[in-house]
Parts: structure tokens; C-alpha cells; sequence
């Protein structure tokens, strides 16, 4: 059973340090994922779910915590271990603006973590892979010299999955990689990752901040806010029961296609969210729910509790 | 334009055209850049020239009778007080003053932007220790520490090289160090770090490629500058000693003739002019044509 475990993150937490105190941006947060499975991690703005994707990556260091990656340790791997484990766990970026290299073309965009980790031999090994790997993401030959500015979104977006399963990972953190285009662009992506999963067996977290592309995604849905995870459980129990107040409040706000008939009413959530700087021991969404017991402002902050089979709620609702 | 664009939907056949290949092909499309290089060719042609068929001790430092000529036909650009052949000496001295401006703009330039980089990148401390040392360096005229230099290493091509590079690289790695920390934080970094390019790469790769406008700028405008820094050095004696015709040498034993034989000063002056100028239209050209973004 334990064989089956990519990724295992054990009260992972990671603070940073502002002039106005600690800023929680990932705390204790714990989740495994099976090989071949996809996590959904789901959350407002700013509730850490892009923090605890690069910390998983080690492209932030943890402040505590461990990632176990297939039954290693890694969380005090240096640099220079983490560069050899660049080949098994991936990411890809939410902005395909920005996290291209504007002064490299594709063929060197697509090429450059071939040659760094020397997966092929010779030049001639590395352009046809190259041109291999534009085939499996859909990208024209036709564009292997152009740059990525010439190009659209969700091509540029394609050069990003290149790039990342280039190296034949294993695990692939994928960063809100949809959020930036437009919406017939996001299906096509989201049915190229999908795809690629089939046939390669691979293993993703998919940070998003959008349910409805997580829904029919992800095998499992951690649901965040402020740095802490306050819901998982399978996805089609997740939407058919959601427990957490705030889980259920977002999943009002997705539009239902329904005409005529009467609607769910729709809850939605009062004021802003907290500061996540120097937060206080207790319910983080307290300021907020509308669904708190009389003795939520007093009790510290809520576990994680398995509620029902494979699914953890943190709430006093459930914690009795 | 169009060929190329017929080439291009083939795909494959094109790959592996390099940087190098692109920004020349870029550049040749460039007027002013092209006037440049050619301009810089010529001067380098022909100081190998002047150097092969000019004797140096008697065409170049010898003295004749033919003093304070005005240019004609056998002096095109005329005689100075010594009665030697201005257009020999600024041909013959082209590669003095190229040599020492490019020689100590280059290693400012290496050694400038490699602190830069190091402190744009890491910033915290090594930021501050590394961009302090070169504050002090700033501070000081780099007159002051040319004297210095000179004066410790005795006077020669050499020491002045060095002592101008040292008045040369705080520049570099001021801008270095801006442009780095504009690039560091952008997200193609972070997407070098997560395929595992080790710190070096990123930097040699990703980030200084991008800084390349406003450091290859400033590479052509301390060129120009330089040839004038060694001249006002020469001036003061701390340079290149007078008989050996650099150009800003010439200039200054020109100046108390300027009234009465104007073309001692202007010929030398021209050059130093016109190479400042090729110089910096080169780099305008080199700046775009290395831009993908500009690509036509």
C-alpha cells in the first residue's frame, strides 16, 4: 500500500517574514497523493495553495514541516540534490507570459532541461526529441524557431507542458496553469493534461482557484484558506456534501446552468479575508462564517478530522 | 523577407540557428550599424597598414623641417610642431587609442558585471559589501586613482589599461547589478531554478541576456569615453608619453597651437570623433538585433 504513495507532505509550514510580523502563508498543512492520482488544491487569492505547490518543489525552502517524495525525505535536500530530483517532480507555470525566457526560441525553450539533465546523447537526439515533444503537446513544427512572444497563450502555455515533461517526470505541481487564457484555450489544455495523464501515468497537484476545472480533474480536492487546509475528500463527495461552511460557500458561487426552475440560494461569504500576518490560535475563517457555534471565537484552531470515510473536515461544527 | 518566411514553414531544416546567426543576420539589415563596423574595419585596416609601411622612428615620431604645414597634397591632413605627418600619426595611433579604450572598457566591463550580477542576484549582504567596495571606488575621481595606479606600477600601456578599467568597472557593475535585480524576480528564473539550471546558468543564460540593452549601451558610450580618459591622462603625463602618437595625446600638444594651425587639434579630434560615433551606432544595432522582440 505505502508502495502507492508519490508524495506524502507532513505538516508542511512556511512562514514568511515582513516588517509587520510572521506572515502564514502555508501552515501545517498534510495531504499524501497515490501515484497516478490528481490533487485538486482549491482556495481564494492569497491562501498559500501557490506557496504550497514551490515549497513542495523546494523552489521555496519549508519552514518546517517534511515532503517525503517517493519514500525520501527531501525536505533538507540542498540545491544541488534537488537538481538531480528536477527530473521526477515538475511544474508548471500559472503565467505563460512570464515564465518563458523571452530571449530563447522554442527549440532552446523545449531543449534547454534535455541538455541540462542529459537525457539524450547527441544534438541531432536532442532536436528530434525536441520536435517529439511539440508533437505530444500540439505545438506545430512550423514554430520551433519562433519566440514565445510571437506566439498566443495557450501556446506558449503548450511550451510550458513541454518543457516540464521533458524531463519524464513522475510528478507534475501544475500551477494554476489555466487560469491565465481564455476559456475554449483552457479546455484544450486541461484535455492535453488529462491525456497525457492516461498515457503516461502521471501524478498531479493542480493548484487552482477554480471548481468547476477542478471537478471533473482531480481524483482528490483539498479545499485551502489562509495557509491552512480546512476540507479534503474525494472530489464527487466533496461536491455532493461539502461540509466546511467556506467549502460550501464556494461551491455556491459556481454558476449552475439551470433556466426557469428556482435556484440553491446562493451563500455568500461577508467581508474580506484576514490578514494572514500574525494570526491569532483559533478558526481562521471565524470573521467570516456564518455558521459558528457559540463556542468558536474561544476554541483554538479546528484539526483536521476524518469526518466521514476519506474525508477531513477542520471545523468545531464536526469536531465534537 | 519573404524567402525567409518561405523557409520558416518547413520547420525543421532551420533549427539550430544560433544567437549569433540571428543578431548578424539582424544587424546587416541595420544602415547605421553596418556604417559602424565598416567604419571600425577600416581604422583597424589601416593602423595594420600605417604599422607595416610607416618606420615608426622616423615617419611617426622623426622630426622634419616641414613644420606648422597646412594639410595639402603630400600632407592630407597637414604637419604639426615637430614637422611630422598628422594623417601617418593618427593612422599609426588608431591602435593605441583602440587598445587602450576597448582593452579597459572589456575588462571593466567582465569584471564590473560579474560583481553586479553576483550582487543583483544574491542582494542581502553580498550586495551590500560587494556594491560598497565599489561606492569607494566611485568616489574617488578616477583620475586620482590612475595617478595612484601609475605611480605604483610605473608608467606603461599596461598600468594605464588597468588603472582606467579600475575607473571603469564601478559603472558596469552599477548598471549590472540594476538590471539584474529588474530580471531576478521574474518568473522564467524561477522556471530555470525548477529544471534544475544551477545558479551560474541562470545567471549566464537567462538573466544577463535580458539585461543586454542597457549594458551593451553602455559599453559602446565608455568605449568613446575611454579613448577620451586616456587622452586627458596622457595630458597630465600619466598616460601614454608623447612621442607615441595616441590620439588624445596629439590633441593636447595641438592645443597651444590651435590658433595658428587649427588641423593639429582637428584631425585627431575628428577620429576620436567618428570612432565614438561608429561605436555607438554599433551598439544601437546590436541592441535591437539582439531583441527577439524586434524581430522583422
Amino acid at each position: 500500500m505505502e508502495n502507492n504513495v508519490i508524495l506524502e507532505v507532513k505538516h508542511l509550514t512556511k512562514y514568511f517574514d515582513t516588517p509587520k510580523g510572521k506572515l502564514h502563508a502555508v501552515d501545517d498543512v498534510s495531504f499524501s497523493i497515490n501515484r497516478g492520482e490528481t490533487l485538486g488544491i482549491v482556495g481564494e487569492s492569497g491562501c498559500g495553495k501557490s506557496t504550497t505547490g514551490r515549497t513542495i518543489l523546494k523552489l521555496i525552502e519549508p519552514t518546517s514541516g517534511q515532503i517525503i517524495f517517493n519514500g525520501v525525505d527531501i525536505t533538507k535536500y540542498s540545491e544541488r540534490q534537488m537538481r538531480k530530483l528536477r527530473t521526477d517532480m515538475q511544474i508548471i507555470f500559472q503565467d505563460p507570459f512570464s515564465s518563458l525566457d523571452p530571449r530563447q526560441n522554442i527549440m532552446q525553450l523545449i531543449s534547454e532541461p534535455i541538455r541540462e539533465h542529459h537525457i539524450c546523447k547527441s544534438k541531432e537526439e536532442v532536436q528530434k526529441r525536441t520536435l517529439e515533444l511539440m508533437d505530444i503537446v500540439g505545438l506545430a513544427r512550423r514554430f520551433v524557431n519562433s519566440y514565445p512572444h510571437e506566439l498566443d497563450g495557450g501556446r506558449r502555455q503548450r511550451i510550458g507542458i513541454a518543457r516540464a515533461l521533458s524531463v519524464n517526470p513522475k510528478l507534475i505541481v501544475c500551477d494554476e496553469p489555466v487560469s491565465a487564457l481564455d476559456v475554449s484555450i483552457q479546455a484544450q489544455i486541461l484535455n492535453l493534461l488529462k491525456q497525457l495523464q492516461r498515457d503516461i501515468g502521471l501524478t498531479y497537484i493542480f493548484i487552482t482557484h477554480d471548481l468547476s476545472v477542478v471537478r471533473y480533474f482531480s481524483d482528490d480536492i483539498a479545499v485551502m484558506y489562509l495557509g491552512q487546509m480546512v476540507e479534503k475528500s474525494p472530489s464527487d463527495k466533496l461536491f455532493e456534501k461539502p461540509m466546511h461552511p467556506y467549502t460550501r460557500a464556494l461551491l455556491s458561487a459556481i454558476p449552475l446552468p439551470i433556466v426557469g426552475k428556482e435556484k440553491p440560494v446562493r451563500q455568500l461569504i461577508r467581508g474580506e479575508v484576514t490578514s494572514p500576518v500574525n494570526l491569532p490560535d483559533r478558526c481562521r475563517f471565524l470573521p467570516r462564517c456564518s455558521e459558528c457555534l457559540e463556542n468558536c471565537p474561544n476554541a483554538r484552531t479546528p484539526e483536521l478530522v476524518e469526518v466521514e470515510p476519506k474525508h477531513f473536515v477542520a471545523c468545531h461544527i464536526y469536531n465534537k | 523577407m519573404k524567402l525567409f518566411n518561405k523557409k520558416k514553414t518547413d520547420g525543421t531544416e532551420m533549427i539550430g540557428r544560433s544567437l549569433g546567426q540571428e543578431t548578424w543576420r539582424r544587424l546587416r539589415k541595420n544602415k547605421g550599424a553596418m556604417m559602424g563596423i565598416a567604419f571600425i574595419i577600416l581604422l583597424l585596416i589601416g593602423t595594420a597598414l600605417a604599422s607595416i609601411f610607416y618606420d615608426y622612428d622616423k615617419d611617426i615620431i622623426g622630426m622634419t623641417r616641414d613644420r606648422f604645414m597646412a594639410p595639402n597634397w603630400q600632407h592630407p591632413f597637414g604637419t604639426d610642431n615637430m614637422g611630422r605627418d598628422i594623417f601617418a600619426r593618427v593612422i599609426y595611433g588608431a591602435k593605441y587609442s583602440l587598445f587602450i579604450s576597448f582593452g579597459s572598457t572589456l575588462l571593466g566591463l567582465v569584471v564590473g558585471l560579474a560583481l553586479g550580477a553576483v550582487a543583483g542576484y544574491y542582494g542581502g549582504l553580498v550586495d551590500n559589501i560587494i556594491m560598497r567596495l565599489t561606492d569607494i571606488f566611485y568616489s574617488i575621481p578616477y583620475i586620482m586613482i590612475a595617478v595612484v595606479v601609475v605611480s605604483i606600477l610605473g608608467t606603461s600601456m599596461s598600468s594605464l589599461l588597468f588603472a582606467m578599467a579600475l575607473g571603469t568597472f564601478c559603472n558596469f557593475a552599477r548598471i549590472g547589478r540594476a538590471s539584474v535585480m529588474t530580471v531576478r524576480d521574474m518568473e522564467f528564473v524561477e522556471a530555470g531554478r525548477a529544471i534544475g539550471l544551477p545558479t551560474w546558468k541562470i545567471i549566464l543564460k537567462h538573466i544577463l541576456p535580458n539585461c543586454l540593452s542597457a549594458i551593451i549601451v553602455q559599453t559602446t558610450l565608455k568605449v568613446g569615453s575611454n579613448i577620451i580618459s586616456a587622452s586627458s591622462l596622457s595630458f597630465l603625463g600619466v598616460g601614454i608619453t608623447p612621442p607615441t602618437p595616441e590620439w588624445g595625446a596629439m590633441l593636447s600638444d595641438g592645443r597651444s597651437y590651435i590658433r595658428s594651425s587649427g588641423w593639429m587639434c582637428l584631425f585627431p579630434g575628428l577620429a576620436i570623433m567618428f570612432t565614438v560615433l561608429a561605436l555607438n551606432l554599433l551598439g544601437d544595432g546590436l541592441r535591437d538585433a539582439m531583441d527577439p522582440k524586434l524581430k522583422r
